[in-house]
């Protein structure tokens, strides 16, 4: 089992080291000028354009860049904000629980939407139930989930008024953050009623972030469970006289819930592309907004940072779904 | 955006004697009623594409803002000259949907097209050359994988500029690896496999190999992964256009179209809706067809 | 336990979780965060108004109003020469305090000189916190004017200038000259932490800040002690709302009760809305595109002449302003003193445009480029829309533009280094004079490269006008130079301008005495809030 975890680790530092390279070098691509962008439309005389190019370091060669970069990131120091002079680190850590937050919330969503839905669609294969689930979720697989928000939005926030339009709670509120994720903090806070307002700013955001993840969960659970009742043991334990609750809940789930959570991990990525979208749409203070802002304004330091910290986390969370599938299925150990 | 996390189809084995492979697939194919109608749906695209100056009632470009913002024709104060109402600069919607539809096939065409080559040949050379090519190659695909699709597409469309062509190369880009990978583990597959130990044996090149005996018999999951591609390419290339880097205005490009109106959103729902359910549809029915392929070519499912 | 909270949300209906009663509460739904919590350092509104509240000025603008009145300098004695200031500051100006500071003593000329010092001196270790570039204080020509500040007692201070400039003390009401505490400043420099000075604020301000969330929420209370008199409103509250249509959406549901920049699409069901005031102000702008003057063929005067006659204004300004743009005929905007009324626009005329530019040798038009605005602003709501109706009526008369837009910073950028043929542009005056608008965008000295005349126009006889009137103190004698200077404009018509916008302000009834400021600013002392 070490030997398995050192290889997928020793695997994972060159890819590190490329996405250091690509965030990097792929940011200085993009054409625009950092300090053009910080003065802001008055300008910057040309004097004082030079002199900030050099406290920032934009004057020095790339590749010299680029080692005074990796050396300060080695010591935990991912630089500071050009706009807002903050240091990037700190930025993340303040907007880092509002993306988990929701992303959490919305693959909850799809695994309790979406697990169930999966299975009775497999055990009741071909029934009308089966396709409709099928139907529906590839409908959401195919949604462009940034006209899903509006729709939503348009519908149940202007339309019915039944939810907050954007943000992540009801501004009356003062909630100090403590662990950043509001749900924890509102009910910590003792303020009647501030855990149902941030509950209710979630729901619009949760559904449209959790459609893509619930689409394939449930697709996922449906073939991995088809697959699995048509095995010979499954078959075994039905000739056994076990009752079909027994045989789908006890053996068939357990082994079906191996692909699924394979595909889990798989989400986390694709979540992130959701969230820039969501979080776009809602207004909400989280990563993907902040690295889109980012990109609008030349923010190199906020945006290699952040690639960086993102890549980091995807890598990590694939990590751990190799690991867990490891310690699941000891076969995967072997061959490898 | 959404990268494709479905099964990766399987390589086709060949079958005991076969009818006729065609009519052998058709049989199978026309089987799943939501092939067959996302088949439908795309012949229709299509029509809609290429008679687009024939079928259209008005120009997608010519404005006219006496006319803008009606709604569409069954409400109060609409016109059945705009069946689907106008947008803010007096544009008739339907006219540019349907134009619209020539850019989202091209899109998806093209995206899809500059990354089968591509990534066939990245995934050739990575599965037959092996050593360190394959691990540079591999390496590189596995960034690109991690980084969140999106993000990736955004920051090159921002280094090449906005516009059409840009944010298909930045789309092409980032659905690359999932088709190195293929081609890579087809490779694989196939060159243990007896047929090509034996064309190897008997003194046939390695282009020559790869060419004539491996990649005709990876092509069935490649043509599965194509028709999902597209899908995913139509999707992502109206993603940067919501954000505003895809296709530029005038330009009827659906995802352009929904953000170029969506400050309208309160006032004229028909602005929003309409190129987001033509967005929807087509991504559907491309979803349809890849999966009815998959089920088609796929022999595991055969049963 | 997460699963069946998320059903209980679905299943209680919204109006269980009401809001809290809460004491005097007003919401501002702001477009935006801010940058930081330094005015020296920031350009836009958006982050003036986040610092606005917290602190204060030597001396202030009327509020809803351009008079200079007293702030922390109770008065002032000019010089008969007119270069020298000396300030006499209030004893009673108490400052904020937070968990990393309790001040020690209230305001005093120490942190006055400590303002101007940080902008000025390059040796004060707080030159280069948060950013070496102070904007404004060099762009209002300071480090040139300023000969020296000093502190004459404690509550003295005097200011000495190279040369005598009217303007000086409306310039100092401006947000860059908000005053800093040095009490608190040097306790930062030693805990090493100084630019905590700029992102945990301490003013002198009616407000003080409680929270700022980047993207979601800055959160003030009233600050009791302030000077001048508690402020009648208990907490104020920006709740960050990029999105205009949602920021309306709020408006309407009372999740917000001021909100800036509606979008014009919404204006309608606004005056609509019982429960909603729309405040009106003409705004101090302009909108226009400029021809390349340098470039062919806009070199030629009779190009530009035809294509201002080819664009439809009145229906260009109703589809983009709707009801927030007055069309324009002048560069200046007709709030301003010396706008020329006289002038007449060029009429609209399709057949007359062809003519034209068949005479200047173009009877199939030509091909050429227009450049969008990539962004939203008062004086262009929507860059790409105005250029689809730009491009859709210039085709009538043959010439053919090919739409083009950068990221903004490169768009200014490029078009300040002239690359563009037609580009989309405009400006928001700052102090009201015709200067900032005739001289500073059409002068010969700022149509060099990079300079903010992007037609690149530059004429004699309309230079020497403007030159002149720059270097005139006799109003009566500069009204008649800049109207003079209007008429060869138009003449010449290096633009075509688009629009004034006219600054809109929604406002929810229970909101009492909210005023608009010609500058744009959002000052919520003094405003009040009817009980619920």
């Amino acid at each position: 089992m070490i030997r398995f975890i050192l290889t997928r680790l020793s695997l994972l530092i060159p890819t590190f080291i490329g996405i250091t390279l690509v965030a990097f070098f792929l940011i200085r691509l993009v054409p625009g000028d950092p300090i053009e962008t910080m003065a802001g439309e008055r300008g910057i005389d040309a004097a004082r354009h030079e002199q900030l190019k050099k406290e920032f370091g934009l004057d020095q060669p790339l590749l010299v860049q680029y080692g005074i970069y990796i050396g300060r990131v080695l010591q935990g120091d991912l630089g500071k904000s050009i706009v807002t002079r903050e240091s990037v680190l700190t930025e993340f850590q303040n907007l880092f629980p509002a993306t988990v937050e929701l992303g959490v919330c919305a693959i909850l969503f799809a695994l309790v939407l979406g697990i169930p839905a999966g299975i009775l669609a497999a055990v009741r294969r071909n029934s009308i139930f089966d396709h409709g689930v099928m139907g529906l979720s590839l409908t959401g697989y195919s949604m462009p989930i940034f006209w899903w928000g509006l729709i939503l939005i348009l519908l149940f926030s202007v339309q019915l008024g039944w939810t907050p339009v954007s943000g992540r709670i009801d501004v009356l509120y003062y909630i100090e953050p403590v662990t950043g994720f509001l749900l924890i903090d509102s009910l910590m806070s003792e303020e009647e009623g501030a855990f149902l307002s941030a509950l209710e700013h979630l729901i619009l955001p949760t559904i449209v972030l959790g459609t893509v993840p619930l689409a394939v969960i449930a697709r996922m659970t449906r073939s991995a469970m088809l697959e699995v009742l048509g095995e010979d043991y499954i078959r075994t334990a039905k000739a056994k006289g076990l009752s079909r609750f027994r045989v789908i809940a006890l053996h068939a789930l357990r082994n079906a819930m191996i692909p699924v959570v394979t595909v889990i991990g798989l989400q986390v990525g694709v979540l992130f592309t959701g969230a820039i979208l969501t979080e776009t749409i809602f207004s909400w203070p989280g990563i993907g907004k902040w690295l889109i802002e980012a990109i609008f304004r030349r923010d190199y330091p906020v945006l290699q940072g952040g690639l960086l910290l993102v890549g980091a986390i995807v890598m990590s969370v694939n990590l751990l779904v190799d690991l867990t599938y490891g310690l699941i299925n000891p076969r995967i150990r072997h061959t490898r | 955006m959404t990268t494709e996390t479905m099964e990766a189809p399987a390589v086709t084995a060949p079958t005991a004697t076969p009818p006729h492979p065609l009519r052998e697939f058709w049989g199978y194919f026309s089987a799943n009623r939501g092939a067959v109608a996302g088949l439908a749906v795309i012949v229709a695209v299509v029509l809609l594409a290429v008679f687009a100056d024939v079928l259209a009632p008005h120009s997608p470009y010519i404005t006219d803002t006496t006319i803008a913002l009606k709604p569409p024709f069954w409400q109060e104060g609409g016109s059945i000259a705009y069946p689907l109402g106008t947008d803010p600069i007096g544009r008739d919607i339907l006219s540019r949907l349907i134009y619209g539809a020539r850019l989202s096939l091209l899109i998806g065409i093209i995206v899809v097209t500059v990354s089968i080559v591509f990534g066939t040949i990245l995934g050739l050379i990575a599965g037959y050359v092996r050593g360190m090519t394959e691990i540079a190659i591999m390496r590189l695909m596995d960034i690109v994988l991690t980084l969140p699709s999106l993000l990736l597409a955004i920051v090159i469309v921002a280094i090449l500029g906005p516009g059409l062509i840009n944010s298909m190369m930045a789309v092409a880009l980032v659905i690359l690896p999932h088709y190195v990978r293929l081609a890579r583990a087809a490779v694989i597959t196939e060159t243990s496999k007896d047929y090509v130990m034996a064309a190897r044996v008997s003194g046939a090149g390695a282009l020559r190999l790869m060419f004539k005996e491996v990649l005709p018999n990876c092509t069935a999951p490649l043509i599965v992964q194509a028709s999902l591609g597209i899908s995913t390419a139509i999707l992502d290339a109206a993603a940067l256009g919501f954000l505003g880097l895809g296709a530029q205005p005038p330009s009827p490009e659906w995802g352009t179209m929904l953000a170029d109106a969506r400050e309208f959103v309160l006032r004229a729902w028909w602005v929003v809706t309409f190129p987001g359910l033509a967005i929807l549809i087509t991504v559907l029915a491309f979803n349809l067809l890849g999966d009815g392929l998959r089920d088609a070519l796929d022999p595991k499912l055969k049963r | 336990m997460k699963k069946s909270a998320l059903f209980a949300a679905i299943c209680v209906p919204a109006f269980l979780a009401a809001a809290p009663l809460a004491a005097k509460t007003l919401v501002y739904c702001s477009e935006g965060s801010p940058e930081n919590f330094y005015p020296g350092v920031n350009t836009t509104g958006t982050s003036f108004d986040a610092t606005e509240q917290i602190y204060d000025n030597l001396v202030d603008f009327e509020r809803g109003g351009t008079t200079v009145v007293p702030g922390l300098a109770e008065k002032w004695d000019i010089s008969a020469d007119g270069t020298v200031y000396t300030f006499h500051l209030r004893k009673n100006a108490k400052w904020h305090s937070n968990k990393n500071f309790k001040p020690t003593r209230n305001l005093n000329a120490d942190d006055v000189v400590f303002m101007f010092e940080r902008q000025w001196k390059e040796s004060n270790p707080y030159f280069k916190v948060t950013s070496p570039n102070h904007s404004y204080f060099d762009d209002m020509g300071m480090p040139k004017l300023l000969k020296s500040v000093e502190k004459v007692d404690d509550y003295t201070v005097k200011v000495t200038l190279n040369q005598p400039e009217a303007p000086f003390l409306a310039n100092l009401a401006m947000q860059w000259a908000g005053v800093q505490s040095k009490e608190y400043a040097d306790a930062m420099l030693k805990a090493g932490t100084p630019e905590k000075i700029d992102q945990e604020p301490i003013g002198t301000g009616p407000f003080y800040l409680v929270q700022y969330q980047k993207d979601a929420i800055i959160r003030y209370k009233a600050f009791p002690e302030y000077w001048g008199g508690k402020a009648k409103l208990d907490d104020l509250v920006f709740s960050i709302t990029p999105d205009a249509s949602v920021r309306w959406a709020k408006l309407q549901k009372g999740e917000c009760h001021v909100m800036p920049y509606p979008n014009p699409a919404d204006l309608a069901a606004m005056k609509k809305d019982p429960n909603v005031t729309i405040l009106e102000q003409p705004g101090l702008n302009i909108g226009y595109l400029a021809y390349n003057t340098t470039k062919k063929p806009f070199d030629d005067v009779r190009v530009r002449k035809a294509l201002n006659m080819a664009i439809n204004k009145k229906a260009l300004v109703e589809a983009i302003y709707l009801d927030t743009g007055i069309p324009a005929t002048n560069p200046i905007p007709p709030t301003i003193w010396s706008f020329n009324k006289s002038i007449k626009d060029d009429a609209y005329n399709v057949e007359a445009a062809k003519k034209l530019l068949a005479e200047a040798g173009y009877p199939n038009g030509f091909e050429t480029d227009l450049w969008a605005m990539p962004v939203q602003r008062p004086y262009n709501p929507n860059g790409k829309r105005m250029a689809e109706l730009m491009q859709a009526d210039l085709a009538k008369v043959g010439v053919k533009a090919e739409i083009k837009t950068y990221e903004w910073g490169e768009y200014r950028k490029r078009a300040q280094a002239g690359e563009h043929q037609m580009v989309q542009l405009g400006w928001t005056g700052d102090n009201g004079d015709p200067d900032n608008f005739l001289h500073t965008l059409l002068g010969c000295a700022s149509a060099q490269t990079n300079g903010s005349n992007v037609a690149k126009f530059c004429y004699k006889p309309f230079d020497e006008l403007v030159t002149k009137a720059k270097v005139t103190t006799n109003v009566a004698e500069r009204t008649k130079l800049y109207e003079q200077a209007q008429v060869i404009f138009k003449e010449q018509a290096p633009w075509f301008t688009v629009a004034h916008a006219v600054q809109l302000k929604p406002v929810r009834k229970e909101v009492v005495d909210f005023k608009l400021s010609p500058f744009g600013r959002h000052t919520f002392y003094g405003v009040d809030i009817k009980g619920k």
